[in-house]
């Protein structure tokens, strides 16, 4: 059931990719999903596609897995080329599909809007692709660093971040192993009237429940014992830094950018 | 009932890089009314096994009997609810699978789910209860008021009442204190007896499985390492030193007591009342 969305889910590889600083990755990924609106012709959505499918291939992660991955959002992908295709009126009548007219502006802008889609959900996935949750929150939490002079508890916020990413996987575990005995003692979770099926979710919700506030009040309580007392003074194991790497990478895109600015119209 | 795994493998999460074969070309039988231990460490499959024995998992490949239920890839096996009813599992922690708000409730949930009239479940309750040594005043409490020993007792008395004809059992007695630890052994060593149960119980004692198993299987890394019986299986020290595991005490005992003063026993099931008869009676003391 999970197994087919890679959306989330890191995948261990030895790439630079890996490698980068994820302040440097946010920070590129970010600005390439606003950039890649700028983008306006054929030439500028192949730069595009050029640098997304080789910034793919060099997290040395398999292709096939990347697209099985990607498998749940084929499906609006093709829908947003469908409706387009079908929708918009502009340029010549090239065709006419069930007595619909297909207009060539509609198959370029249908073609151009399914692209960017794609490419946006491609570069998006390979951010978690690539980097673990905590290094995650752990650049979330220094790039939000300068709110903290407005009174926003960014360390907080990166805490309950990593906390809820760190118990998801638990929780799914907990999760299946329920449905398991539950499955023993006769529960049918997968056949039956659909109002059967929402009754078997009780037995599997309330062990759940019971378990997360037992886990987080255990959490709690060995995090005080600790000595833990909130971000203030707090020193870090693994210290971010942004090294001779992360600069040609910031370096690579900023060509790209420029690039694409040279051939938008 | 027969239990027989045929070149069983299983393998999670095909064709992805987070592929893995738990599960390599296991072959073994289990007969109807055995005692069987399943031993290895961490991650040698046991925990997939098990659930092959009612359904929760087929084999990617091989093919896997349970009476009359085969489980094979790619085919629908029929009636698997019938094969839960008739194979009890009791997994590691049961206690965490209580949901209901009453002890009664709990206990008849899953007979209830097989189809368990009111009556007949009224009727096993109080054997249940009585198996697994919970006071018949506790029923109308909610399961969560309980100690995490009673508790298991409750989920393992849930398991009872569907009166299966196999009982799996993972790790029945991990985070019990030690008395709990007998004691709950030995209640599924005397129902076994008592109700002709097949009983399949998944252990990291080597005692409790040189104990209470006629037949021990060890498992390490997917594959079959050992079978045969405990008595055989725990004489092997090197063969069970390769797969880090260690000889059951008793033996360990027997085996210093003939390198060091040459007497010679060997184990059969002794308690350690005989053992100590028995070395008496060698050294022809008695005093």
């Amino acid at each position: 059931m999970a197994s087919s969305l890679i959306i989330g889910q890191y995948v261990p590889a030895d790439s630079v990719v890996h490698k980068l600083d994820p302040r440097t990755k946010i920070m590129m990924i970010f600005t390439f999903v606003v950039v890649i609106f700028f983008a306006n012709n054929a030439y500028s959505y192949l730069w595009l596609t050029v640098f997304s499918l080789s910034a793919a291939a060099l997290t040395k992660i398999k292709p096939h897995f990347l697209l099985k991955g990607l498998k749940p959002v084929w499906f609006l992908i093709v829908f947003t080329f469908l409706l387009h295709l079908f929708v918009t009126r502009e340029g010549d009548v090239l065709t006419t599909i069930f007595g619909l007219p297909i207009y060539s502006g509609a198959l370029i802008q249908g073609f151009q809007i399914s692209l960017r889609f794609f490419l946006l959900i491609l570069i998006t996935s390979l951010l978690t692709l690539t980097t673990t949750p905590i290094e995650i929150t752990d650049a979330i939490e220094t790039l939000l660093h300068p709110l903290k002079k407005i009174k926003f508890p960014v360390h907080e916020l990166a805490l309950m971040m990593s906390i809820s990413l760190r118990f998801i996987p638990t929780l799914m575990q907990e999760t299946e192993k329920i449905s398991k005995a539950q499955a023993s003692r006769g529960v049918d979770f997968k056949t039956g009237p659909l109002k059967e099926r929402i009754q078997a979710v009780v037995p599997l919700l309330v062990p759940l429940f019971v378990s997360a506030f037992k886990r987080a009040e255990e959490l709690a309580m060995a995090m005080e014992a600790r000595g833990y007392r909130g971000g203030e003074g707090r020193t870090r194991l693994r210290e971010l830094e942004i090294v001779r790497r992360d600069y040609m990478a910031i370096g690579l895109f900023l060509i790209v950018m420029i690039g694409l600015f040279v051939l938008r119209t | 009932m027969d239990i027989s795994f045929k070149a069983v493998s299983h393998t999670y999460q095909p064709n992805s890089p987070f592929e893995y074969r738990a599960l390599k070309d296991l072959s073994f039988n289990i007969q109807s009314g055995q005692f069987v231990a399943i031993v290895g460490h961490t991650g040698s499959g046991k925990s997939t096994l098990i659930q092959h024995l009612n359904g929760l998992l087929k084999p990617t490949s091989g093919e896997v009997m349970i009476g009359g239920y085969r489980l094979k890839a790619g085919e629908k096996t029929a009636n698997i609810k019938g094969l839960r009813e008739k194979v009890g599992v009791v997994f590691q922690y049961p206690e965490h699978q209580l949901f209901e708000e009453t002890i009664e409730k709990d206990i008849a949930f899953g007979p209830k789910n097989f189809g368990a009239t009111e009556e007949e479940i009224q009727t096993r309750l109080p054997k249940v209860l009585e198996a697994v040594n919970l006071d018949a005043k506790l029923l109308d409490r909610s399961p969560f008021d309980l100690s995490g020993g009673q508790m298991r007792r409750v989920a393992i008395a849930g398991v009872l009442a569907m009166e299966p004809e196999v009982l799996v059992l993972d790790e029945p007695t991990a985070g019990l204190d030690p008395k709990g630890q007998q004691e709950v052994m030995d209640m599924f060593y005397r129902l076994h007896h008592e109700k002709g149960l097949t009983t399949i119980l998944v252990t990291h004692s080597m005692e409790d499985a040189l104990k209470y198993a006629d037949h021990v299987i060890i498992l390490e890394q997917g594959k079959k390492h050992l079978e045969g019986q405990p008595e055989e299986i725990f004489v092997q020290k090197e063969r069970l030193k390769q797969v880090q595991l260690d000889v059951p005490e008793e033996i360990q005992f027997l085996m210093d007591l003939k390198t060091r003063l040459g007497i010679s026993i060997t184990y059969d099931k002794h308690s350690v009342d005989d053992l100590v008869r028995e070395i008496k009676a060698q050294i022809g003391g008695g005093r």
